[in-house]
């Protein structure tokens, strides 16, 4: 790599950046439209982080309880975001859910069944109703699968192992991206008259995280860059349950589906101890209070020798748990040498998803910059202040059919703008700057200094005086990471990924810590100790936009729903 | 045991770097996998080591090597069980892109020619369909394409067009389970699959960490299919009069 204009160009309709499921769904829409679709990430197509999801996608379809509808469904939904949601977001996906999960069976994708031969759906933290349509824990496997089955048989181009560095944007219209494959090491231009982002969330910001390595986010930062809005960056879910020990999966995803299939939390005096923090829902309360009162139990010494507490499933006994659970029986096997058909499992709190993200139309998920889309965790309004376990799978097919939509629409209405070839200049000269500097400064130690503060600051109770320090850390970061650097090629150097998503990760940081400082209040997911009642004052949506090399900070105030449209679930049921 | 010593193959065929061994001493953690280790060499002593992996879970299937001469994921391979000196290599039925690198991308190749699932028309959504039959394609579907059994199979090795491999077997048998499709993709398998140049000995199965009985359980059935839709005499003769129009 030497000469300053050494790069492909390809020509395309759409590109679609990330190739989880609301990228494949996206891709799939765009494609059967007939447009030129173009969909690259970073991962090889078929591992990104959508693999990982277990417990099901939420639907009211109504195959078990014969009540549910979308109306109960939006109601949990929006209750549980605690009014920051956009409610007209909130209400496509209620709607639309249902089609959507029958659509994917249409795909060829295979749910568990009811006796009757329907789908089958499961009870979840917080919905009314049994509504997670699943195929055991391995649903997020079932998804991608289908998902890109279906895309490799579509016209759409898929480019793996390649990275977006740089969204491109002439006088706040998308004119395409800029990137390089990671296999090749060679650079490319996309032309595209639209850009999906459907790029995941931030998960690797922190330490303790059930996160695969993609999720630094990469797609927010360039979004940002190129001008369009984030919003509700402090809203981070934690998961009440993740792996404790041993420390190389600390972390690592226990899913909610099994205190969904009979699971119970015990202390270390064998107290059921959901029983006094929520004695209805037990454990199945919404995750940001069970989440709360593991930590709780932790912190005030009743947790595991190894800092978790206890999650039981081996009353079911064994043909239960290897049906229905068969990931959690390998990875407790295999990782921690536990059988959960007869022994306990310890569990703690983990970094699960970001309900923050770019700020889209509800419709059409287009964001502030014509022609640029997000979709997926990337994109924010459905969550709100808290995220519905279930309710993620769904989201990444409902918005990612509606950014395919939209997006196809747009790219036929609209020619394909100019590039900048100084522009283009430029952002290969700031990739090769960090494969040509003297004495580079390693990024690793600077990626897991940050990744340590931020579990340590930024969890899931938070305070002033942390969040303050955890500025000061974030800046001084910053500067240092300006001397990062690493040896070898453009061609699958690990290093090299590590100085671009640094960059990313600390813009990430910064506004989400911004926000949690700014965000006086608690509420959902977010907990402060210095306050901890919820405002009306806050019933706000805090927006980021950027400006030259800082940002400004906004407050959107959240319009509550029409009267009518929260149901009484009590009379519902 | 303290410490973990590492022998790592490095090379960058299409830049010129020969293959050749790399040592790395590694301090050990209690419950350590390989990729822990591999990990800490990227971050403290060479972060240019090419290395794929995204969940450390052995969810997503991409972290495949050779470990000590064995096809496995590095994240679902402890380091208590290997003791302290461990090998790693990259999958050998492939080209190496860069160090632990393969490119894989000959799989996706193939995918693409495996007919897709196609509903039968007389399938009405939303679909009626049995736990039972549900239940016994669970196992095909578990697959997470991580290569290893295409790594370990010697035909697939030497034979590299001619045969699609047990992964692509294991494909097949899910799409053909699954009871709303009507294609027959036996035809298929034969033709251009190359499943006749499999001779059984069962090397996929013993190295798939989901534990699919891809032989047992997929390709010898896809190979009794074969041979029902394509060699007996009887069987075709009964499809010919069936689809004669009288």
């Amino acid at each position: 790599m030497s000469g300053k204009t050494d790069y492909s160009v390809v020509n395309t309709d759409l590109l679609i950046i990330g190739a989880g499921g609301a990228g494949l769904r996206a891709a799939i829409e765009s494609a059967e439209a007939g447009i030129k679709t173009t969909i690259v990430s970073k991962s090889l197509l078929g591992k990104a982080h959508t693999v990982m999801a277990e417990g099901g996608m939420a639907a009211a379809i109504g195959n078990v309880d014969s009540q549910d509808n979308w109306k109960v469904h939006f109601t949990d939904t929006y209750d549980e975001g605690v009014k920051l949601s956009n409610w007209k977001t909130v209400e496509i996906f209620a709607k639309e859910a249902p089609e959507r999960v029958l659509e994917l069976e249409r795909y060829g994708a295979m749910f568990d069944r009811t006796p009757d031969g329907k789908i089958n759906q499961r009870a979840f933290g917080a919905h009314s109703y049994r509504r997670l349509a699943h195929v055991g824990d391995k649903t997020g496997l079932e998804m991608i699968r289908t998902l890109q089955d279906k895309v490799i048989h579509t016209d759409a181009k898929v480019m793996d192992e390649f990275v977006i560095t740089k969204i491109l944007v002439n006088n706040g219209r998308i004119s395409g991206a800029f990137g390089f494959s990671i296999r090749e090491g060679k650079f490319y231009v996309f032309r595209s008259k639209a850009v999906i982002i459907a790029s995941g969330g931030v998960g690797r910001l922190f330490k303790v995280t059930s996160n695969s390595w993609e999720s630094t986010g990469d797609g927010l930062a360039m979004a940002f860059r190129a001008g369009a809005s984030l919003m509700d960056m402090e809203m981070v879910q934690f998961h009440p349950t993740g792996m404790v020990w041993p420390p190389s999966v600390r972390g690592i995803l226990v899913t909610e589906g099994v205190r969904g299939e009979g699971g119970i939390l015990l202390n270390n005096k064998g107290e059921r101890f959901m029983l006094k923090y929520s004695p209805v829902k037990k454990e199945l309360d919404a995750r940001d209070v069970v989440a709360r009162s593991n930590y709780k139990e932790i912190v005030e010494g009743r947790g595991t020798e190894h800092g978790g507490v206890y999650l039981d499933i081996s009353h079911k006994g064994a043909k239960f748990i290897l049906e229905k659970l068969p990931s959690m029986y390998m990875q407790y096997k295999e990782f921690a040498g536990i059988d959960i058909t007869k022994e306990k499992m310890e569990v703690a709190p983990t970094t699960h998803y970001h309900m923050g993200g770019i700020r889209v139309n509800p419709e059409t998920t287009m964001t502030n910059v014509e022609g640029l889309f997000a979709a997926g965790e990337a994109a924010c309004g459905l969550h709100g202040a808290n995220r519905l376990g279930g309710n993620s799978l769904s989201d990444l097919l409902v918005f990612g059919r509606r950014a395919g939509k939209f997006a196809a629409e747009y790219s036929k209405q609209n020619s394909v703008e100019p590039i900048d070839d100084k522009e283009i200049e430029d952002e290969i000269s700031r990739v090769m700057g960090f494969l040509n500097k003297k004495n580079p400064e390693n990024p690793y130690p600077i990626i897991n200094e940050l990744r340590e503060s931020m579990s340590k600051r930024v969890g899931i109770i938070r305070n002033g005086k942390d969040l303050q320090d955890e500025l000061g850390t974030i800046r001084d970061l910053k500067e240092k990471a300006k001397a990062v650097g690493v040896t070898g090629g453009l061609r699958f150097n690990p290093g090299l990924m590590a100085c671009l998503e640094l960059q990313n990760m600390l813009s990430n940081a910064e506004l989400l810590v911004t926000g949690a400082n700014e965000r006086k209040e608690s509420r959902g997911a977010h907990t402060r100790s210095d306050f901890p009642e919820t405002k009306d004052e806050w019933k706000k949506n805090i927006v980021f936009t950027s400006s030259g090399d800082t940002f400004e900070m906004t407050f959107s105030p959240s319009e509550e729903p029409p009267e009518g449209m929260i149901v009484n679930i009590q009379k519902a049921r | 045991m303290e410490k973990v010593k590492l022998s790592i193959q490095r090379s960058e065929p299409s830049a010129g770097v020969p293959v050749r061994y790399d040592q790395f001493e590694v301090p050990y953690e209690e419950g350590m996998v390989v990729l822990d280790a591999v990990h800490y060499v990227e971050n403290n002593s060479d972060p240019t080591l090419a290395v794929r992996w995204n969940c450390k879970a052995a969810r997503c299937g991409s972290c495949s090597a050779e470990i000590n001469g064995k096809p496995r994921l590095m994240c679902k391979t402890r380091v208590d069980d290997l003791g302290e000196n461990i090998k790693i290599e990259p999958m050998r039925a492939y080209p190496v892109v860069k160090d632990l690198v393969t490119d894989v991308s000959h799989n996706y190749e193939i995918a693409k020619k495996i007919p897709p699932f196609t509903p039968s028309p007389e399938m009405h959504s939303p679909y009626t369909i049995q736990q039972i039959d549900i239940t016994r394609s669970k196992e095909f579907r578990t697959c997470i394409e991580c290569f290893l059994c295409q790594d370990v199979c010697h035909v697939v090795r030497e034979h590299h067009s001619d045969y699609y491999g047990p992964k692509h077997v294991v494909k097949i048998a899910a799409l053909d389970l699954h009871p709303a499709d009507c294609i027959d993709r036996s035809e298929v398998l034969y033709k251009q699959g190359g499943l006749g140049f499999c001779d059984i000995t069962k090397c996929c199965q013993e190295v798939c960490p989901e534990e699919i009985k891809i032989t047992d359980n997929a390709i010898i059935p896809e190979k009794e299919r074969i041979v029902d839709h394509v060699y007996d005499p009887i069987g075709l003769l009964v499809k010919a009069v069936k689809r004669r129009k009288w």
